[in-house]
């Protein structure tokens, strides 16, 4: 089913042109009223009306989330205060958070935007929407909020944590539709079966799930353990929050990003050229609609690359591959580029090993050391040491042959790698920063 | 004939033996024997002990990582050449052993000594053909 087929199935040739029309309106209203973007087309020789066909989006400079925390908090919006009826920010792990606003109609396209996603992802009219994506500051919540509301299902805004409350309500109100990071979806599944509920046997039929990269394989593991389809969604603050591209249910192959509000490129992350179609490289977004933060080429930091061949679900915009990881999220060790999904997929392959681990990358004189904790638990674990050594051998193995990184595998106790209730924290990086 | 022994994951962590006694202790569970075989990272505690069910279910409930393997117990002529005695009738019939320890109690007086085979029926028979004692499970664990 689609929420919005006029739009939704627009033809190529369509949607170019909407795209050239909106861009080049975007991009006169940046230069006309946001001093950083005037600065930064001059520097690049530049005025507006140098955008003549979507090849020239190539020749501006690109916004970096460097650009945003220059300008915090307001520094960027293009409408006065007045104007805008919600401010969200990111966490801001590193420094000030990065600050955006909407317009009330900017809150109307995302809620748009969601509406598309969820009926993309199999959700409806009748659904009960369990919307475990934290509400505040975090777009997650709010965003999936109104777009259920949107589509007329019915939500619950559980917002995260309380695990055990969230399974309740799950079982009581008979929640169909699970909104969540991909790891917090695991660790329900988990705290369901500590407490003898079978979340196989729940309401629950499909997930969407952000916020974080995960692997194939965590998806088949998440299908497998909570009986649900596993619908990978995408967004980031910076650009609208959650809904700027959404797997359709037909395909589960790619995420759709809405074209006629943004359009996206794949640049090589290190030279910024723009790479042709199909090829890996950073996402770059430009908004396109977006009235109180419009921004121009953003380098989400996100790896992927872009599908433009037609989809069976009938819907005519661009997809990118699920995200193999940040380019933020890259460890360099020992001059070897390693993504923490490249290791988590090497431990979905090994038969039982959990899908809870850490990477603990450490400098030892010049040397980096990567180790690798995996939780042991009652499938993997045996009264013989030459069993565990053999387990961990493997996975060493795995690791090297996958990526030619020689690392340590730790076993640990369960339950002793932390729990996220957002975002799951990956990788401990203990090296000096970089003067 | 057999007796059940229970193994505990053990990260090499200050306190960690010292936990899982004192869930057995807090459970009334009495430990017959112990053995804990040690790497660099981990360790694996084995122990045979007075309630086999309680014992899991008690260490499973404090998130410990547990299982359940089957080991014999042999009785071992108290004096010089006893241990080496069946180890070479085990030799001699290519059964292999993946470790031992000892119990803490005698039999008589005779020692007592857990094994872990790879083919434990296989085991019992060559111990049995050549005149062996092994220790009934239940007698074990109440020794």
């Amino acid at each position: 089913m689609i929420w919005n087929d006029e739009f939704e199935t627009l033809p190529r040739e369509a949607i170019e042109s909407l795209q050239l029309k909106r861009l080049q309106q975007t991009v006169e209203r940046v230069y006309a009223t946001v001093p950083f973007y005037k600065e930064s087309f001059e520097k690049a020789n530049l005025v507006p009306a140098d955008i003549k066909s979507l090849k020239d989006l190539r020749r501006l400079p690109f916004t970096l989330k460097q650009d945003m925390r220059d300008s915090y908090p307001y520094g960027l919006f293009t409408v006065p205060l007045e104007q805008i009826v919600r401010i969200h920010a990111s966490s801001g792990t590193t420094g000030k958070p990065t600050v955006v606003g909407y317009t009330r109609r900017d809150i109307d396209t995302w809620t748009e935007l969601m509406a598309r996603s969820f009926v993309a992802a199999g959700a409806h009219k009748g659904d009960v929407i369990h919307n475990a994506y934290g509400y505040g500051l975090f777009t997650g919540g709010l965003g999936a909020h109104y777009g259920a509301e949107r589509v007329g299902a019915s939500v619950i805004p559980m917002s995260g944590g309380n695990t055990k409350k969230q399974l309740m309500i799950m079982q009581d109100f008979g929640s169909t539709v699970l909104t969540c990071t991909p790891s917090y979806s695991l660790f329900l599944a988990e705290v369901a079966a500590e407490e003898g509920i079978d979340i196989r046997g729940l309401k629950l039929k499909v997930g969407i799930l952000g916020a974080e990269p995960w692997s194939e394989k965590m998806r088949q593991e998440i299908e497998e353990k909570l009986n649900i389809k596993a619908i990978d969604i995408y967004g980031l603050s910076e650009i609208l929050g959650p809904g700027v591209g959404i797997e359709c249910i037909e395909a589960q192959n790619g995420l759709h990003i809405w074209e006629d509000h943004f359009i996206p490129e794949i640049i090589d992350p290190d030279s910024g050229e723009v790479l042709p179609d199909g090829e890996k490289g950073e996402l770059v977004i430009t908004t396109i609609t977006k009235e109180g933060i419009p921004l121009i080429r953003y380098r989400t930091r996100d790896i992927t690359r872009l599908l433009k061949e037609p989809c069976i679900c009938g819907r005519t915009h661009a997809r990118i591959e699920r995200l193999s990881g940040r380019s933020d999220d890259m460890l360099i060790i020992r001059g070897v580029n390693v993504f923490p999904s490249q290791i988590e997929s090497v431990l979905f392959n090994i038969e039982g090993v959990e899908p809870h681990y850490q990477l603990i990358v450490e400098r030892d004189g010049n040397l980096d050391t990567l180790e690798v904790q995996v939780e042991v638990n009652e499938q993997t674990f045996s009264d013989e040491i030459k069993e565990l050594q053999g387990l961990t051998n493997k996975i060493r193995k795995d690791i090297k042959d996958l990526l030619g990184v020689t690392c340590k595998v730790r076993l640990v106790e369960p339950k002793t790698i932390t729990r996220s209730e957002g975002k799951a924290q990956r990788v401990i990086d203990n090296r000096p920063k970089a003067s | 004939m057999k007796v059940e022994q229970i193994s505990i994951f053990i990260e090499n962590k200050s306190g960690r033996l010292a936990e899982v006694s004192g869930v057995l202790g807090d459970a009334g569970v009495n430990i017959r024997a112990l053995s804990l075989a040690d790497t660099s990272d981990f360790g694996i505690l084995r122990l045979i002990v007075n309630d086999t069910d309680k014992a899991f279910k008690v260490l499973r409930e404090q998130n410990f990582t547990v299982n359940k393997t089957e080991v014999i117990g042999v009785e071992v002529p108290d004096s010089p050449g006893g241990l080496s005695s069946i180890l070479q009738i085990l030799d001699k019939n290519d059964v292999n052993v993946e470790y031992m320890y000892a119990f803490v109690e005698r039999s008589g007086d005779n020692a007592v000594i857990i094994f872990r085979f790879d083919n434990i029926d296989e085991a019992i028979t060559v111990l049995m053909n050549n005149g062996i004692k092994i220790i009934e499970g239940s007698k074990l664990t109440s020794i």
